[in-house]
């Protein structure tokens, strides 16, 4: 099975070659993107399978014998990671094929998106994999390098301000990372993961203590801890839809990844497990305060994004195998539902005009598809009972008391009183963008509220669309205000041979560009909305498919709670235990 | 094995300039600060590993050979650094582009903030100044207004 173990780096890094090739070619693109990341996701669930039944899975790059050459290393967590991350980045491609289809291909520079995409993909499965110090930096490099080019993509003003933020918080924490490397090979003179374990158990522990700082204030930065989370709601909410959803669903759990492995591999112990505790409740606290005082949809998901990573440091800092293995379930529930929100975000963007909640509302009757989508994803991220979110803190806390002292009962508290902030802050968004009367200018809103007859169905969040999108029904909509051809191709992209791009006037503006004709950029002229009934094109059955293939993905993270947490608890004892993983990359019958 | 104290002393002077540097506002010393500071922690690889002669079996005696693993990395860590300055600035120079400089501004929100602050403490001078007696419903309103205002305007 270990031939399999580079494949989920080579194909996406193969197939961003081919698409580049093919940029001029745009169905030839997405079809090589999605067939690559389809097998990519295959080959994850075999390797979790094989590292499951078999142990740690184990390639030596080039053939060089491991403590010499570089190894790949497929143990559970990693498989995990890759199965979860591996979904998450199909689901958001194939939401992306489906608004890039519906808007036409202009305004944006769609032949570098697939490409970046691809090597975003690399980067966070080579992180993934990497058994080794030099090449886990690799790895964070290519996916920050493809992350600066989609989060800057369009190249608009409001985005080159929020990317300079990112490009630079970034390049710091990389140059952080490199000295740490630097300083951990002239301590021992390895950078083998697996021979790093035994040496730095050698070494005084102060210069321990110094190196284990290094990479953790590295890792901090990537994963959005608390002192250092302030970059991340500055940038991520101003890049398109899916491309904000895959980077909080990925890239700051590469970091929690990466503290994960080297807390327990190279640093086990819990010296700065204190510490840990301290940081996991400041940055539970104040990212949901943080997350309560937004007015806007994107910028409150980025803080409760911020809030939850302490969740997963509380587990990192409990150091026994129950927290580790709730971090780890915690994880891929927090991936699935971070995406899922931001996705459905995106929905609500494109059938509102904005993400404000001042000028949202009554999206629960108008688009009653689009607030399921919502709906589900919110409460799970809360943790209300038959939700994985419920059954991942649960056994956060449980693991917390049973842990004991007042620390840790404090961060339990601390994490019981973000859990119910979280609750408030989507319920918040609930109220005001689904609930309540729209506002009177809102696009395809009822003409008058005592007349419910009248409310247009949006043909593609209408629900006989999502179950059959030839069922499309027929649209009512009387004040739709569109150019008539603009409602007849997009519905047409039910049927999947239908690429024909929208008729639209490319607006340079990015705001624009996603909002309905007519309704004014969301962010530039919010002083001049034109009033009157204004009409929202419909949703494209794609987008709303892949967001509905998330959120059933976390609804399953219930169903298969029992032998996810299997396999966490697996995955677990291996990363306590030390012995599987290191003796799968250093004895040579470890190689199978 | 002791460090060379001529290296160490680069390494420390190109990190204080380097993160000098980053402090600015401006995207092309940022650039420069990052330059600098990659270049700092090269070199600390570099010391890290041992000097001596080319590491070819049949050149050099065994116990000399320098380390060539910390020159591998560090070919690696300068491409990447290359590529991210050249990203860099490329956006220096569409950010002067489009607005004319390469400085970074603050963020939208946090203007927001600001202005929202600055108007509130602006309209309490004027009330004190008015009536210190009925402060309450006055500034409630008064903050709506500054509220609205500097929604509307962003």
């Amino acid at each position: 099975m270990t031939y399999l173990v580079p494949l989920p780096v080579v194909l996406p890094l193969l197939g961003a070659a081919l698409t580049l090739m093919l940029a001029r070619r745009p169905r030839a693109q997405r079809a090589i993107s999605v067939a690559v990341l389809a097998v990519t996701f295959a080959v994850a669930l075999a390797l979790l399978v094989a590292a499951h039944r078999h142990g740690p899975q184990v390639v030596a790059v080039g053939g060089w014998p491991a403590p010499l050459g570089i190894v790949l290393v497929a143990d559970q967590l990693a498989a995990l990671m890759l199965v979860v991350s591996t979904a998450v980045t199909l689901c958001v491609l194939l939401y992306s094929i489906g608004e890039g289809r519906a808007d036409g291909d202009e305004g944006t520079p769609i032949a570098i998106y697939h490409p970046s995409y691809l090597i975003l993909t690399a980067g966070v499965t080579n992180a993934f994999l990497s058994g080794d110090l030099f090449n886990l930096y690799v790895g964070f490099e290519i996916l920050l390098a493809a992350s600066f080019v989609l989060l800057t993509l369009g190249g608009t003003e409001v985005r080159i301000r929020a990317g300079t933020t990112y490009v630079v918080v970034s390049l710091l924490s990389s140059v952080i990372f490199l000295v740490a490397i630097g300083l951990v090979y002239a301590a021992t003179g390895t950078l083998n993961l697996a021979q790093l374990a035994g040496r730095l158990d050698a070494l005084p522990d102060d210069l321990r203590l110094v190196l284990q700082l290094m990479l953790l204030l590295a890792f901090g930065i990537k994963a959005a801890v608390f002192p250092l989370s302030a970059w991340l709601p500055d940038s991520y909410p101003t890049a398109p839809a899916p491309v904000t959803a895959v980077f909080a669903g990925l890239l700051t759990k590469v970091g929690v990844y990466a503290i994960i492995r080297t807390e327990t591999l190279l640093f086990p112990g819990g010296r700065v497990a204190d510490g840990l505790m301290v940081v996991a409740l400041l940055t539970m606290v104040v990212g949901i305060l943080g997350a309560v005082a937004q007015s806007d949809i994107k910028r409150m998901l980025s803080f409760t994004l911020i809030s939850h990573i302490g969740y997963l440091i509380f587990g990192v800092a409990l150091t026994t195998v129950a927290g580790l293995a709730s971090a780890i379930y915690y994880v891929v529930h927090h991936i699935t539902i971070q995406t899922t929100l931001f996705l459905a975000t995106g929905l609500v963007e494109r059938r509102g005009g904005s993400t404000n909640l001042e000028r949202l509302g009554g999206l629960a009757r108008i688009a009653p598809v689009l607030a399921v989508l919502f709906f589900l994803p919110a409460l799970n991220l809360a943790g209300i009972p038959p939700f994985s979110g419920f059954l991942g803190k649960l056994g956060l806390l449980q693991a917390g008391v049973a842990v004991g002292g007042w620390l840790a009962w404090a961060v339990v508290a601390g994490g019981t009183l973000t859990s119910l902030l979280t609750l408030y802050a989507v319920m918040r968004v609930w109220n005001l963008a689904f609930w309540r009367k729209p506002p009177p200018d809102f696009p395809d809103a009822p003409p008058a509220p005592t007349d419910p007859g009248a409310a247009p169905a949006d043909p593609a969040l209408a629900p006989g669309a999502v179950a059959g999108p030839s069922s499309a029904p027929v649209d009512p909509a009387p004040p739709r205000s569109a150019p008539g051809p603009a409602a007849v191709p997009a519905r047409s992209t039910a049927a999947v041979a239908a690429a024909a791009p929208s008729p639209r006037s490319a607006p340079a503006d990015e705001p624009s560009r996603r909002s309905a004709p007519g309704v004014p950029p969301a962010d530039a002229a919010s002083t001049e909305r034109s009033a009157g009934p204004v009409a929202a094109e419909p949703t494209p059955p794609l987008m709303v498919g892949a967001t509905l293939a998330l959120v059933v993905l976390g609804l399953a993270l219930t169903l298969v709670a029992g032998p996810l947490f299997d396999v966490s608890t697996g995955a677990a004892h291996d990363l306590t235990d030390r012995v599987p993983y290191i003796d799968a990359i250093l004895s040579p019958e470890g190689v199978r | 094995m002791s460090p060379n104290l001529v290296l160490v002393v680069v390494i420390g002077v190109l990190s204080a300039a380097g993160v000098t540097l980053l402090l600015e506002r401006s995207l092309t010393r940022v650039v420069l600060g990052v330059i600098l500071l990659g270049n700092a922690a090269n070199l600390l690889i570099l010391v890290a590993g041992r000097a001596g002669g080319a590491p070819i079996v049949g050149v050099t005696p065994e116990g000399e050979m320098s380390d060539p693993l910390p020159q591998a990395m560090v070919l690696t860590a300068i491409v990447i650094t290359l590529g991210m300055t050249a990203f860099l600035l490329a956006m220096a120079y569409r950010s002067w582009l489009l607005l004319g400089h390469d400085e970074v501004q603050d963020d939208l929100e946090d203007r927001r903030i600001v202005e929202r602050a600055l108007a509130d403490e602006a309209q309490n001078a004027a009330d004190r100044g008015d009536d210190a007696g009925d402060g309450d419903p006055d500034d409630a309103v008064a903050s709506a207004a500054a509220f609205g205002t500097v929604g509307r305007n962003a």
